[in-house]
């Protein structure tokens, strides 16, 4: 890794520089909670003060401008025997500044799933390749436990990655755009001393966790537990709104649409995110629903985190940010989850 | 019109109007980009707020609104003998709506509160399902046209379409809400089917749930934690009253 340092200064000139040509996605303050805590979310941003790159979390992942909620998959002209198919990617770049470890080690996962395995999808592709990353390091959020999943530091997946010195930061250089976009604004060389700042403030960051899962043995825990009531107390909790699948940075599932317009004269399929947790999720052709009940639906989506995906692409789906810890407002989330079937396994 | 190489039956449509606001009827009238698209694919035969023809040969009949009144109850009667297919247009044709809440007081004294010295006759309110059979209903204080669109599309050509089953929460989530709970109101989104958008939540106001719970809500739940939250069972049995979609899971 080639690392550099980048003053407060230059790093307002790096970001206002790349604002000149591309759309700019970060953290934005987009409101209060009741108890007076901000609540920020991935948005665009025209001035660099609209964004706080010192916001705890973002209520939703920055999944959607790589995977959005609803995406247009391609449209049809009909005229009397034929019909067209027309296809759009989006390729516009765009930059997202001030995505945490967690997040990118997210967009890992998902690469791994659109970008690596047997069907990469050219929808994800084009915006995951003409979406410039820049990173950094902050402090654990409340009930985040991404260390325990080994997604509190990242070494890739990024352009830039910056670590907050105080009145420097020191940035872990990507990629060859991250590169030239450093010298563009003027960087520095590291010296022993910003390395020394630098493995001080990794340490100090990491000893502030205290949030803690073991996920070591999951995978054989969870087909241990299958049949266990720890599903059926927390089932019973699920509103099956699928809020938890929506903020969650990893998940990917869909459904997909086909729409006619009103004159008939063309029509359009279109891709909707869906959730594990709904109803219908499981539902098939006939009306035959694999996961007619909560306690199921919700088991299912912790195989799938913790269990399913392990066995596909060698680590758990989840990367511990907790948003849908945070999202579920019967206070369902994945730290008492897996402690209560951790329990059951010792009982 | 061809679609897919089939020629399509222009169906002829009615829409009538029983209690309400009829902005649901307006909502048919509305989405002007494809209005003139709307009304090539079907013919309106009868439809008071924007046709003068009042034929009653037609085949899909559109009643909007609740039914309190006993001319009401005969004319509801003889629309069900004239149509193929009935469909409830609305909160108030498929739950009661807003004039259900009526049903909660003395008969008499709802229409001296309202009418004064000048009583009219009325009944107690009821959703146009309680009166005559119903093939379709379409919930939603107005109703969405792109819904309505996508059912009249479903209807000619049979384009398959669903109601969402899941509740309004994974649409707040889809367009970046804030959720109304965060910020300490109170929201029947978890319990309310989706298909609207979210709109209300977005302006800040929580969903009214407007069109009625989704499949298989949580009811239980959902009342365990808004009590959690401090909200009074007087509070949420008013909200839920509101449009009558939630009857039986009142608290």
């Amino acid at each position: 890794m080639l690392f550099r340092i980048l003053s407060r200064d230059r790093f307002r000139t790096l970001v206002e520089t790349i604002m000149e040509t591309t759309e700019v996605v970060a953290p934005k303050k987009v409101g209060v909670r009741s108890d007076g805590e901000p609540i920020h979310q991935f948005l665009p941003v025209a001035d660099f003060d609209e964004m706080d790159l010192a916001h705890e979390t973002t209520e939703h992942s920055a999944k959607t401008y790589f995977l959005p909620y609803r995406e247009n998959l391609s449209t049809y002209a009909f005229s009397d025997d034929d019909w067209q198919q027309e296809v759009h990617y989006r390729i516009q770049p765009r930059a997202m500044v001030g995505l945490h470890a967690c997040d990118i080690n997210a967009l890992l996962r998902l690469d791994k799933v659109f970008v690596r395995d047997h069907f990469p999808s050219p929808y994800y592709v084009s915006r995951r390749r003409n979406t410039l990353i820049i990173g950094i390091d902050h402090e654990p959020c409340e009930g985040g436990f991404c260390r325990s999943l080994g997604t509190d530091t990242v070494t890739r997946g990024f352009d830039l990655y910056l670590t907050d010195l105080g009145d420097r930061y020191f940035v872990a250089v990507g990629s060859d755009h991250g590169f030239d976009l450093l010298n563009q604004v003027g960087v520095a060389e590291i010296s022993d001393r910003d390395t020394a700042d630098y493995l001080e403030e990794r340490k100090r960051i990491a000893g502030l966790f205290t949030t803690e899962v073991a996920v070591q043995n999951l995978p054989n825990l969870l087909d241990i537990e299958f049949e266990s009531e720890v599903w059926k107390t927390w089932g019973a909790k699920c509103l099956g709104c699928g809020s938890c699948a929506m903020v969650c940075p990893t998940c990917y599932c869909y459904g997909t649409t086909e729409r006619v317009s009103m004159d008939f004269s063309s029509g359009s399929k279109e891709k909707h995110l869906y959730a594990c947790t709904v109803v219908d999720f499981a539902e098939v052709a006939g009306g035959h629903n694999f996961r007619p009940d909560r306690s199921t639906r919700l088991k299912y989506r912790y195989y799938h985190q913790h269990r399913g995906f392990v066995e596909a692409h060698d680590e758990p789906k989840c990367v511990g940010c907790n948003r849908c810890g945070r999202a579920c407002l019967t206070g369902i989330n994945p730290l008492d989850v897996i402690h209560d079937l951790q329990a059951e396994d010792e009982a | 019109m061809k679609y897919l190489g089939i020629d399509s039956v222009r169906p002829r449509i009615a829409v009538f109007e029983l209690t309400g606001c009829e902005g649901c009827e307006l909502q048919l009238a509305n989405k002007e980009e494809t209005l003139a698209a709307f009304l090539d694919a079907v013919e309106v035969v009868n439809f008071r707020e924007i046709s003068s023809s009042s034929s009653d040969d037609y085949d899909i009949a559109f009643v909007d609104g609740a039914v309190s009144r006993a001319d009401e109850v005969e004319r509801l009667e003889v629309i069900r003998e004239h149509a193929k297919v009935l469909v409830a247009l609305g909160s108030c044709a498929c739950f009661g709506g807003v004039s259900r809440l009526k049903n909660a007081f003395d008969l008499n004294e709802a229409n001296r509160e309202v009418y004064g010295d000048r009583p009219q006759e009325t009944l107690p309110v009821r959703a146009v399902s309680e009166v005559v059979a119903v093939d379709l209903e379409i919930p939603g204080c107005p109703v969405s046209k792109d819904e309505v669109e996508r059912i009249v599309q479903h209807l000619i050509w049979d384009v398959p379409y669903h109601f969402p089953a899941y509740p309004v929460c994974l649409e707040c989530k889809q367009r970046y809400t804030v959720c109304t709970y965060e910020v300490g109101l109170l929201c029947l989104g978890p319990i309310t089917r989706a298909g609207c958008n979210a709109p209300c939540p977005a302006g800040g106001l929580g969903c009214w749930g407007c069109r009625g719970p989704a499949v298989e809500a949580n009811a239980e739940e959902f009342l365990t934690t808004v009590h959690e939250r401090g909200f009074t069972n007087d509070e949420i049995a008013e909200r839920m009253s509101f449009f009558g979609g939630f009857e039986g899971l009142l608290p």
